[in-house]
């Protein structure tokens, strides 16, 4: 027999869980969609920006200090990597583009390793958002409600520089075409290092909200790719609003499954992938051409 | 693929390989049970290799069949008593190729990233399920101990593998079988077509491969590897572990097949040597403790950067590199001049074209067709008929939708309305590869070659589609004793004037040579009905010249339409034309009609009246 309200917990948890994975695949989609380039480390940065938040919030006490600095050095990291790295792999097949990020989450998970040891980390919640919210239908965490809060905002921040700014817009068209961008004498350039930057800063932010709800641990960025990867395939490759409806699903998915038997969440994410990818082979939101 | 090997002088090297190995290699600091590692991850290498370096798909879910047939055959041999500990790992090895075509139906169905995500997925799918559903059967996180060792029974003896040697010996000859039949994969029709299909997957489907099919056939060849792989590993460590089925593992994989080079088969074997050297270095000698695996990530990286086709392909380079200084220092023995080319018009050198059966009746008619893109229409209710042995041109100015007609025609994009009947059957809808098969081929505007390829290699492909039909699972078949195929591709090669450039790769050919084997793809298919699409174009004069002496020699008893903006040469090949304007035909008529008519003056010149330029 179902229990009502630990089913609507469930779901309150899928939707934190798929605004979470929301952000973050928009990060992944955006970086794929104007550079051609799937990043594996991406889950490292959202591994580093909970980290990065840690040693923050540690120095000050401050969460607000930890969101920004947090963020801000992931988006560094991201600016860098693109510098120093990606940059040489645009001409190069995708296959070694593949490789050398690969090999770039292995490098980063174990310099983290390295210096903070295998142990788990936590981040206690801000003093506004701790203890308990009584919703009238159901009691619930205060954090992962205001989670779901900062995350909204988040991808609404992400939504306005994507359609309203004239950056979103240079990003949106290299999307769907970047050779035509670099040829209307918009240096690419500059917007790939941007967007690479952009992109990575989506996941460390996430990382960082995340961290009051699930502690870190050097490859808590691990499982987080792979979700991600599901969501991207599910929303399509590119798309914005795919990323967002394809966390929200995938969210749900893995928070209602995990209600019966934890172990069978990623045989149903699989599944929805599998019947995505019959039934609309580009994804929900995606354009064929993508890949 | 074009040279034979005498005596079989990889497997003998290999051979004399395995046998030296354990004499040389633990005086260089490899421990017993690292060097029988190295032969697992390097037999598990061979599947991925024929996946990855031959097929180009880079799968991350290799644990997941590694797993799947290293529990199988440990569930067989631990908790059921299966007596044959070799019946239990090929058993393993078999379950593990059906869960590869089942992943396949799913992972298959997408390519490049997609691909790769996918695969990713299915890892973490497998790793979950054996972990938690099926822990009753695979132990969870504990595996499963207790795996005998294996023993063979001679008669008068019984042979037991329990010393780390002993297993050496046991796992050296199962790499031997493994690396046998890979090569033998590599070498047959099927290793060819999947070569192709990493270099140019669309062109290999045009001429007539069912690419889908092959790669579903390497993706299930590579999770067959990885099974039995995995079932040697339990019997190795008389434990199945369950971290066969981690991401790690897949990874690990990934990175030693880099590291070794892909492509070669033997790069995952170098690759797993210097991975497992180095972390047993790193951890035993060094003592680096957890810090091994990020100076490895560190390696890793810096290997993928400067050295893009791993140790295999540096050896090759550097191979080059010095036989091609020892060459510079002789006097050359070819004058390096582009040859004096000869239009070829012997008879005897054509493929011949396909028997057909009605030769009154028109080879194509296309009804009302038309094309749609978006609010574009690229094509409107164009009808269109050609006779056996016509020779038909068309032109018509840019964005008038000839290319666009000629890819509805081989089936490339389907039409938004109309019918296309080639040889008294529809066609319409139908695919590419289908269509090929049938004797209708196009070569493209734009050269669409195998670039990794050979010359030969490259018409060697296009002939084993006309050969083989689109899909035939003739994996231990030896390519060179395929009756035809090597007259085929010699024909062909003599027809487009590149005998000379048999064993080039086609990255080194001149632009107008590239044209030519463009040409000679189609030609090889032996098709029926051939379209061109722009033969000429981008050539120089005196190319032009040439390739229009090759079009007239390759026109004789075969039925062909040419789309080509070089008006003149064009009026030179064909008897009838037709202008196409604005997605519609305009007229249609004799070159000497087609000059003077002054529809097709205004279309061209905009209504200035005058003799076609």
């Amino acid at each position: 027999m179902i229990n009502w309200a630990n089913f609507l917990s469930q779901c309150f948890n899928g939707l934190v869980l798929g605004g979470l994975l929301a952000l973050i695949s928009s990060g992944l989609t955006i970086i794929y969609g104007t550079l051609g380039v799937l990043n594996l480390a991406h889950g490292a940065m959202f591994m580093l920006g909970g980290y990065a938040g840690w040693v923050a919030y540690d120095y000050t006490g401050s969460f607000i200090v930890a969101l920004i600095a947090g963020s801000l050095f992931v988006m560094l990291v991201g600016v860098l990597m693109e510098r120093l790295i990606i940059r040489y792999f645009y001409s190069r097949p995708q296959e070694d583009q593949i490789l050398v990020t690969f090999g770039l989450g292995i490098v980063f998970v174990e310099t983290v390793r390295f210096f903070f040891g295998s142990l788990s980390k936590t981040v206690p919640p801000p003093a506004l958002f701790q203890g308990i919210t009584n919703l009238g239908f159901m009691v619930y965490p205060t954090y992962r409600l205001a989670s779901l809060g900062i995350v909204t905002v988040a991808l609404l921040a992400l939504y306005l520089v994507l359609y309203r700014t004239r950056l979103g817009m240079i990003v949106r068209a290299g999307i769907e075409d970047s050779v035509m961008v670099g040829s209307l004498g918009i240096d690419v350039y500059k917007v790939f290092m941007l967007v690479f930057g952009i992109g990575a800063m989506a996941a460390g932010f996430a990382g960082i909200v995340n961290a009051p709800v699930v502690s870190i641990a050097p490859d808590v960025g691990e499982a987080i790719l792979v979700q991600t990867f599901v969501v991207v395939v599910i929303g399509g490759v590119g798309s914005f609003p795919g990323a967002v409806l394809g966390g929200i699903i995938a969210g749900e998915i893995i928070s209602i499954t995990s209600m019966f038997n934890p172990g069978y969440a990623y045989v149903m994410l699989f599944v929805a992938m599998t019947v995505v990818l019959v039934w609309r082979p580009y994804g929900l939101l995606g354009a064929a051409g993508r890949e | 693929m074009n040279q034979k090997h005498p005596f079989l002088v990889v497997e003998v090297l290999t051979a004399i390989a395995l046998i030296a190995a354990p004499f040389i290699l633990p005086h260089l600091g490899f421990a017993p049970t690292t060097i029988n590692r190295i032969l697992i991850w390097g037999l598990f290498g061979l599947g991925f290799d024929i996946l990855f370096g031959y097929t180009g798909l880079l799968s991350f879910g290799q644990s997941a069949f590694f797993g799947t047939g290293g529990m199988f055959a440990a569930y067989l041999l631990t908790e059921l008593d299966f007596p044959y500990v070799m019946g239990a790992i090929i058993l393993g090895a078999i379950v593990a190729g059906l869960a590869g075509y089942l992943v396949g139906l799913v992972a298959l169905r997408r390519t490049g990233i997609y691909f790769a995500m996918i695969t990713v997925a299915i890892s973490e799918v497998f790793f979950f399920v054996e972990f938690n559903p099926l822990s009753r059967y695979t132990g969870g996180e504990n595996g499963l101990p207790g795996v005998p060792t294996p023993s063979v029974f001679l008669g008068f003896t019984t042979l037991t593998f329990h010393s780390d040697r002993a297993m050496y010996v046991f796992l050296a000859f199962w790499y031997f079988v493994g690396l046998v039949v890979a090569l033998r994969i590599v070498r047959s029709p099927v290793g060819a077509i999947l070569s192709a299909i990493r270099d140019n997957p669309l062109r290999a489907a045009a001429l007539g491969h069912n690419i889908h099919a092959y790669k579903h056939t390497a993706f299930v060849a590579a999770a067959i590897y990885a099974g039995f792989a995995g079932g040697l590993l339990g019997v190795m460590q008389g434990f199945m572990p369950p971290d066969a089925f981690m991401f790690d593992t897949s990874g690990q994989l990934v990175m030693q097949t880099a590291i070794g080079g892909a492509g070669s088969l033997f790069g995952p074997l170098i690759g797993a040597t210097v991975w497992l050297f180095l972390s047993d270095f790193f951890q035993n000698t060094l003592h680096l403790g957890a810090t091994w695996k990020l100076v490895l990530g560190i390696v890793f990286v810096l290997l993928v950067v400067f050295l893009r086709r791993g140790i295999v392909g540096a050896i090759a380079d550097l191979y080059r590199m010095a036989k091609g200084a020892r060459n510079a220092t002789e006097p050359a023995e070819k004058p390096m001049a582009a040859p004096v080319i000869t239009p070829v018009a012997t008879e005897a050198l054509l493929p011949p074209p396909r028997p057909t059966h009605s030769a009154s009746s028109p080879i194509l008619r296309a009804t009302g067709l038309s094309k749609r893109y978006g609010g574009l229409m690229a094509n409107s209710d164009i009808d269109f008929t050609v006779n056996h042995g016509e020779i038909r041109g068309i032109i018509g100015p840019n964005g008038a939708g000839k290319s666009t007609f000629f890819k509805m025609l081989t089936c490339e994009v389907p039409p938004s309305s109309g019918k296309i009947m080639f040889e008294d059957r529809d066609i319409t809808g139908m695919s590419v590869t289908d269509v090929c098969q049938l004797g209708l081929t196009k070569s493209y505007q734009i050269n669409q070659l195998f670039d990794r390829l050979t010359v030969g290699q490259n018409l060697t492909i296009a002939a084993l589609g006309e050969i083989r039909g689109k899909f035939r699972l003739d994996l231990f078949r030896n390519i060179h004793k395929i009756p035809g195929l090597a007259e085929q591709v010699e024909r062909t090669l003599a027809l487009v004037n590149l005998m000379h450039r048999l064993d080039t790769p086609v990255s080194d050919l001149a632009y107008g040579e590239k044209r030519r084997l463009e040409i000679g793809l189609a030609l090889a298919t032996s098709p029926s009905l051939l379209l061109l699409d722009e033969p000429l174009a981008g050539m120089s004069p005196s190319e032009r010249i040439e390739t229009v002496a090759l079009l007239k020699s390759i026109a004789r008893g075969r039925t062909m339409i040419i789309i080509d903006h070089d008006v003149d040469s064009l009026f030179e090949l064909v008897e009838t034309v037709t202008v196409l304007q604005e997605g519609r035909v305009l007229v249609h008529g004799t070159p000497q009609e087609i000059k003077f008519n002054p529809q097709v003056q205004e279309a061209y010149l905009g209504g200035v009246h005058g003799e076609m330029a």
